[in-house]
């Protein structure tokens, strides 16, 4: 299944916690099993993304460096 | 499967700009992550529930504490470093400067992810705060016995 994610949202300029107090509002805009891809540029959603996902039963998908941002995408699983 | 959240029961005493950034943080952080969370305000802590702008105080020294220890997000100050309402100047001006998001901002978050705000009925009682002196989005004041069956209940308590 290689689907196109749903919500596509710029997380630029955000410093914790809101990069992941947005992405966990941007799961309840979703159906489970669609997909939100973000970009950001506070370096800390390396650690941070992937322990919101394993907190919450979501899955990170994808989470790369791409020069000076970083994309993830997150399935809502539940 | 019927899943119980984990909870995180807050206790916020302190009243300073810094200590109630991180309880804020935390409890978005928290609620983000899919925890239920519960924050009782006690003592200097009531500062962070307190509308901005509002004196409160009935007698001499509840309206003197009203003039001298301003409550509301606007009105704090940092723990350390204040110097008269200068260190709170420049820390919001900093923060501004680095994009942190502001205090006002972090609470609607919390609450909008629905982190539950608890005033301590006792501490309102001594510093003469009433309920028409707090944020609307704050539950009925409670006492200590509801602040432990929320802390035993949950998986992390913190004391800030």
């Amino acid at each position: 299944m290689t689907d196109n994610p749903k919500l596509s949202l710029d997380f630029k300029g955000l410093l914790c916690p809101m990069p992941v107090v947005k992405i966990a509002q941007a799961m309840k805009q979703i159906q489970i099993g669609e997909l939100v891809e973000a970009v950001a540029t506070d370096p800390g959603v390396m650690a941070d993304i992937p322990a919101w996902a394993r907190s919450t039963g979501h899955e990170l998908v994808t989470l790369e460096k791409q020069d000076k941002v970083f994309k993830f995408v997150v399935k809502r699983m539940k | 499967m019927l899943e119980k959240k984990e909870k995180l029961t807050l206790v916020v005493l302190s009243g300073d700009m810094d200590k109630v950034m991180a309880s804020y943080i935390i409890a978005s952080g928290a609620a983000a992550s899919g925890m239920e969370v519960v924050m009782f305000f006690t003592f200097w802590g009531l500062k962070a529930i307190q509308r901005d702008g509002v004196f409160t105080g009935k007698g001499l020294f509840g309206r003197m504490l009203g003039v001298m220890n301003r409550g509301g997000l606007n009105a704090i100050g940092p723990s350390r470093l204040n110097m008269g309402g200068m260190g709170r100047w420049m820390f919001k001006l900093i923060m501004k400067q680095k994009g942190v998001t502001q205090l006002p901002e972090l609470r609607q978050a919390a609450i909008d992810l629905g982190v539950k705000l608890m005033p301590c009925q006792m501490s309102m009682d001594v510093m003469e705060i009433n309920c028409d002196h707090l944020i609307p989005e704050t539950t009925e004041p409670v006492g200590v016995a509801t602040m432990l069956e929320h802390a035993k209940e949950s998986s992390i308590q913190f004391f800030i």
